[in-house]
C-alpha cells in the first residue's frame, strides 16, 4: 500500500521516519502496578500514514499502553523510540513534544471556552509583546478545522454547547495544532451515532493520507475493518498477535481477543410471544418525543434505532416516569396507567437501566450488595432496618447467576470493569422482578465478551417472558437481538421492521431520511 | 485499568478490608490514643478523671451537632448555618424556662423548632434547587441577625435548677457524655442498618442513579435536613444548660468545628460516604488537642492552626481513597 508522506500537519513539520521507520516504536513493554503486572513484554508500532488498530477486551492493556505512549505512565522495562531515536518520558509533556498526541475516549476540553481556546489551551500563538495573538489563534483553528472538512464548526462557539462529535473534532484539531504527527485516539466512537462515525471515519483517513500515523483503540470491529492497515490484539496484558488486516476477518479478531471463538456474537433464542405488557399510544413529552405509539410483548425485543438526539432516550424517560408524558396514553398489562415518577414506574413492574451508568446507573463508592439492595430498599425492610442477610443473598445470587466477575458483594462497583459495573445495573433491576425491561445502550462501552454475555443474557430474560425495549446505537446489535425494530426520527416513530426485513441499509435509509441533522 | 478483572480478584485480608472501609476512623481512634500517650507522658495531669470528664462533657454538644452534620454531607449537602441555629435553640429554650414553662417544654420545644427550620431549609434545597451552601449562608445571616435585635445580646439567667440537663449525672458520667456515646451508636447502628440511611449515601453518592431508581432526591434532603435539625436541638440544649449563663453568641465559628468533625471523621465532602463514629471521633480529638496545648503550655491559638493542618491531610486522604473508585 503506498501512501504519499507529506508534512504531517499545516504547521509544516517535515515528517521524520521517512526512511521506514516506524514514527513510534514501543517494545518489551512491561508494567505492573503495586505488584500485579497489567503489561508484559508488548511491543506496539506506528508508521506513518497507516491505522493501526489497537484491540483486546477490558483490562487487556490497552489503555496502560496508551498512557504509556502518551507518557502518563512510565513503563518498568521496555524501549520507546521516535523515528528511531530511542527517547523516555517524563511527562506528557514530553510525549507532545515528540509529536504523540492523544484524544481520549473522555475528551478533555474546557466546556466555558471557546473552539479556538480549547485548540490553543497552554500553547496559544504570541505577539510580538507577549499576549496572546487572537487573531492569529482564531484564523489557526479555522484552517485546522477546514482541514478536518469541519468548515460548519465555529471557532468562536462555546465548546460546551457542541455535540460530542464536534467536540472530538475540536479534540483531534488541538492535536494537530501541536504537530503531532502519532495521533492516539481512543475509543473515538464510543459515544456517537452511526452518520458521526462514518465522519469520523472520513476524517482519519484524511489524516492518515496526510501522513499521520494513527492508533486506533476500539471496541467496534466494523470500523477497525473499515478503517485499519494493521491489527494488534491484546489479552491479559499480552501481545496475542500484529497482522495486516488483510490476513483478518471478524471471527478471527474476536477469538483472538477472548481467547476462544464465540460463535455468533448476537445470540437470540427465537421465543414463543406473549400478550402485550407495555402498549404506549401518541405519547408525546414537551416537542423532542411525538405522537409514539407501539405495543410490546412478554417475550419480545423490540429494539428501537435512530440517531443521537431522534427522541429515543427521551422516549425511554417518559415510558420510566423521569419526564412524563404531556399527552397520550400508556398501557401496562391492558389497563391505562399515569407514570409520573421511577417510583411508580418501579411499581409497576417497569425496570430501565440507563444509558450512561455512571451517571444514573450507579452509585460507585458503595457495594455491590448496595447498590442492588437500591430498588428493593422497601421489599428487604424488616422494621426499621434493612435485611442485611437477605441483601447479601440477594447480591451472591446475582453475582453467580449474571456471572459478575467481583470479591463479593462487599466490593466496591467503582473498582469493576464497565462489563461487570453493566451487570450490576441489571441485577439491581432483575430484583424486582419487572414485567418490563427497557435497556438504553445496554452494552455501551464494555467489551466484546462481556458483550456477548449481556446479550445472552438478554435472550435468556426474554424467553422467560420478560418485555424488552432496547435502545441501541450499534446497527448490528438492534438488527441481531430484535424481534422488531422501531425507528425513531426527530421525535417520531419513522418506520417499523420485522426482525427478519430489517437490514442495515433499511434501517439506517430510515434513521437518517426525513431531514440532516444540523451542525453542533 | 487495573488488573482486577483479569482474573477474578483474590479477597483481600480481613486486615485490609477493615482499613478500607474504616480507614479514617482507625487513624482518628489513634489518632487520640497517641495524643493521650504522648500528652500524658509529657504532663500526667491531662489523664486525671476531672481532665478527662471536662474534655468529653464540654464539647459533647459539638459531637451530636456533627452527627447531624454528617448526614447532611453525606447527602450531599452542606450547611453552614449551625452554629447560629444552636445559639438561636439555645435561647429559646432559656427563654422558655426563665418565663415560667415546664423544664421539658424548654427541652422539647426546641428541638422541634430546630427540626421545623431545617425542614424548610431542605426543602428550599431540593425543591427550589438553590445549592445548599447559598442557602445556609443566608439562613446563617438570618439567624445570627435575628438572634441579636430580639434579644439585644443580653445574657439569660437565672433558668429553674432543674432546666440544667447538662449538668447532672447518671451514674456519676456528666449527661452530656452519655448524650454523645448513645447517639452516635443508635446512628451508627441506623446509618447503617435503615434503608432511609441508605437513601442518603445513595443521594450523596450519584442524586441522578439515585433518581433513576425510584428514590426521590428530593424527599431525602429534607429528611436529612430535618434529622439534622434534630441533632442542632439536642446540641443547642446541652449548650444551653451546660453554664449558669446562656449568651446568645455561640462560639465563634462553631460551623466550622462542627464540618471539620465530620470532614476529619471520614465524610466525603462531596458526600457518599463517612460514619458518624468517624465525626464524633474527630470532635473528641479536637477537644482532645485544645486541652492538650493547654497542658503543654503552648497558645491555645496554635489549635486552629493544627486543625487547619488535619483538614489538608483529611481531604488529601479522602480524595486518594476516591481514585480508586474511579477507573480509567
Amino acid at each position: 500500500m503506498q501512501r504519499t508522506v507529506e508534512a504531517a500537519s499545516p504547521g509544516g513539520t517535515p515528517s521524520g521516519g521517512g526512511d521506514g521507520a516506524p514514527l513510534l516504536e514501543l517494545s518489551g513493554m512491561t508494567k505492573s502496578f503495586s505488584g500485579v503486572t497489567v503489561l508484559e513484554d508488548v511491543s506496539f508500532d506506528v508508521r506513518a500514514g497507516e491505522v493501526h488498530a489497537l484491540l483486546g477486551e477490558n483490562g487487556a492493556g490497552k489503555s496502560t499502553l496508551i498512557k504509556i505512549a502518551a507518557g502518563v505512565h512510565r513503563p518498568d522495562r521496555g524501549s520507546i523510540r521516535i523515528g528511531g531515536r530511542e527517547v523516555s518520558f517524563a511527562s506528557p509533556r514530553d510525549a507532545r513534544a515528540g509529536g504523540i498526541a492523544v484524544v481520549y475516549q473522555e475528551l478533555l476540553l474546557f466546556p466555558e471556552l471557546t473552539v479556538a481556546e480549547n485548540i490553543f489551551i497552554g500553547h496559544g500563538p504570541r505577539t510580538a509583546a507577549g499576549t496572546l495573538d487572537w487573531r492569529r489563534m482564531r484564523e489557526r483553528a479555522r484552517e485546522l478545522l477546514d482541514d478536518l472538512d469541519s468548515q460548519h464548526l465555529d471557532v468562536d462557539a462555546r465548546v460546551g454547547g457542541l455535540s460530542v462529535a464536534n467536540r472530538q473534532r475540536v479534540e483531534i484539531a488541538k492535536a494537530l495544532s501541536q504537530d503531532a504527527r502519532v495521533l492516539i485516539m481512543d475509543e473515538p466512537t464510543a459515544s456517537l451515532a452511526e452518520a458521526d462515525v462514518q465522519q469520523l471515519i472520513q476524517i482519519v483517513r484524511t489524516l492518515r493520507q496526510r501522513g499521520v500515523g494513527i492508533a486506533y483503540v476500539s471496541h467496534k470491529l466494523p470500523e477497525v475493518f473499515a478503517l485499519a492497515d494493521r491489527v494488534t490484539v491484546l489479552r491479559d496484558g499480552r501481545l496475542v498477535g500484529t497482522e495486516p488486516i488483510a490476513a483478518m476477518d471478524e471471527r478471527k479478531v474476536v477469538s483472538m481477543m477472548v481467547g476462544r471463538s464465540i460463535d455468533q456474537l448476537f445470540p437470540k433464542v427465537p421465543t414463543r410471544l406473549g400478550e402485550v405488557m407495555l402498549e404506549a399510544r401518541g405519547v408525546c413529552h414537551a416537542g423532542v418525543v411525538r405522537d409514539v405509539s407501539f405495543q410490546l410483548r412478554a417475550g419480545e425485543i423490540l429494539g428501537i434505532a435512530g440517531l443521537v438526539g431522534s427522541g429515543r432516550t427521551e422516549l425511554a424517560l417518559t415510558l420510566f416516569g423521569l419526564t412524563p408524558a404531556t399527552s397520550g396514553e400508556i398501557l401496562v398489562g391492558g389497563s391505562p396507567v399515569a407514570v409520573t415518577s421511577p417510583d411508580q414506574a418501579r411499581e409497576l413492574g417497569i425496570a430501565y437501566v440507563p444509558e450512561d451508568r455512571g451517571l444514573q446507573g450507579l452509585v460507585k463508592p458503595q457495594t455491590i450488595a448496595e447498590n442492588i439492595a437500591h430498588t428493593m430498599l422497601e421489599r428487604l425492610r424488616r422494621g426499621f432496618l434493612v435485611d442485611r442477610a437477605r441483601e447479601t443473598a440477594l447480591a451472591r445470587h446475582f453475582i453467580e447467576a449474571l456471572g459478575i466477575r467481583a470479591r463479593g458483594p462487599g466490593q466496591v462497583v467503582g473498582q469493576l470493569s464497565g462489563g461487570n459495573q453493566q451487570k450490576v445495573v441489571l441485577a439491581k433491576w432483575l430484583a424486582i422482578e419487572p414485567r418490563i425491561l427497557i435497556m438504553d445502550e445496554p452494552t455501551r462501552g464494555i467489551d466484546v465478551g462481556a458483550k456477548s454475555e449481556i446479550h445472552a443474557l438478554m435472550s435468556k430474560l426474554a424467553s422467560e417472558g420478560l418485555a424488552i425495549l432496547m435502545i441501541s446505537s450499534e446497527l448490528p446489535e438492534v438488527l441481531g437481538m430484535s424481534d422488531r425494530v422501531l425507528v425513531m426520527n426527530g421525535g417520531r416513530v419513522v418506520a417499523e421492521f420485522d426482525g427478519s426485513e430489517a437490514t442495515q441499509e433499511a434501517v439506517g435509509q430510515a434513521m437518517t431520511l426525513t431531514h440532516q441533522r444540523g451542525a453542533a | 485499568m487495573t488488573a482486577a478483572e483479569v482474573a477474578r480478584p483474590p479477597r483481600p485480608s480481613l486486615v485490609s478490608r477493615t482499613l478500607e472501609a474504616y480507614g479514617q476512623e482507625i487513624v482518628v481512634f489513634a489518632a487520640i490514643a497517641v495524643l493521650f500517650v504522648v500528652v500524658g507522658s509529657v504532663n500526667p495531669r491531662f489523664l486525671s478523671d476531672s481532665n478527662l470528664i471536662s474534655i468529653f462533657s464540654g464539647n459533647a454538644y459539638i459531637a451530636v451537632a456533627a452527627i447531624g452534620m454528617s448526614l447532611v454531607i453525606i447527602t450531599g449537602h452542606i450547611d453552614v448555618s449551625v452554629g447560629s441555629l444552636i445559639g438561636a435553640l439555645a435561647t429559646i429554650a432559656g427563654t422558655l424556662a426563665v418565663s415560667g414553662y415546664p423544664v421539658w417544654v424548654a427541652w422539647v420545644v426546641p428541638v422541634l423548632v430546630g427540626m421545623a427550620v431545617n425542614a424548610m431549609v431542605g426543602a428550599v434545597i431540593a425543591y427550589v434547587k438553590i445549592p445548599s451552601i447559598v442557602v445556609t449562608l443566608g439562613m446563617l445571616s438570618i439567624l445570627k441577625g435575628g438572634l441579636i435585635s430580639l434579644t439585644g445580646g443580653a445574657w439569660i439567667t437565672d433558668m429553674p435548677p432543674a432546666f440544667f440537663i447538662a449538668q447532672q449525672r447518671w451514674f456519676g458520667i456528666p449527661s452530656p457524655i452519655w448524650f454523645m456515646v448513645a447517639l452516635t451508636a443508635v446512628v451508627a447502628l441506623w446509618m447503617r442498618h435503615s434503608p432511609t440511611a441508605r437513601m442518603f449515601y445513595a443521594v450523596g453518592g450519584n442524586a441522578e442513579a439515585a433518581r433513576a431508581t425510584g428514590i426521590s432526591p428530593e424527599r431525602t434532603t429534607v429528611i436529612a435536613f430535618t434529622l439534622h435539625g434534630l441533632f442542632a436541638g439536642i446540641a443547642a440544649l446541652l449548650f444551653a444548660t451546660q453554664l449558669q449563663v446562656i449568651q446568645s453568641t455561640v462560639p465563634p465559628n462553631l460551623e466550622l468545628t462542627v464540618i471539620t468533625a465530620a470532614v476529619i471523621g471520614g465524610v466525603s465532602i462531596l458526600g457518599g460516604t463517612g460514619t458518624v463514629v468517624g465525626s464524633t471521633l474527630a470532635a473528641i480529638l479536637f477537644a482532645c488537642i485544645g486541652s492538650a496545648l493547654v497542658f503543654l503550655n503552648v497558645s491555645a491559638y496554635w489549635l486552629k492552626a493544627v486543625i487547619g493542618l488535619l483538614i489538608l491531610a483529611t481531604v488529601l486522604a479522602d480524595m486518594a481513597r476516591r481514585r480508586r473508585y474511579r477507573r480509567i
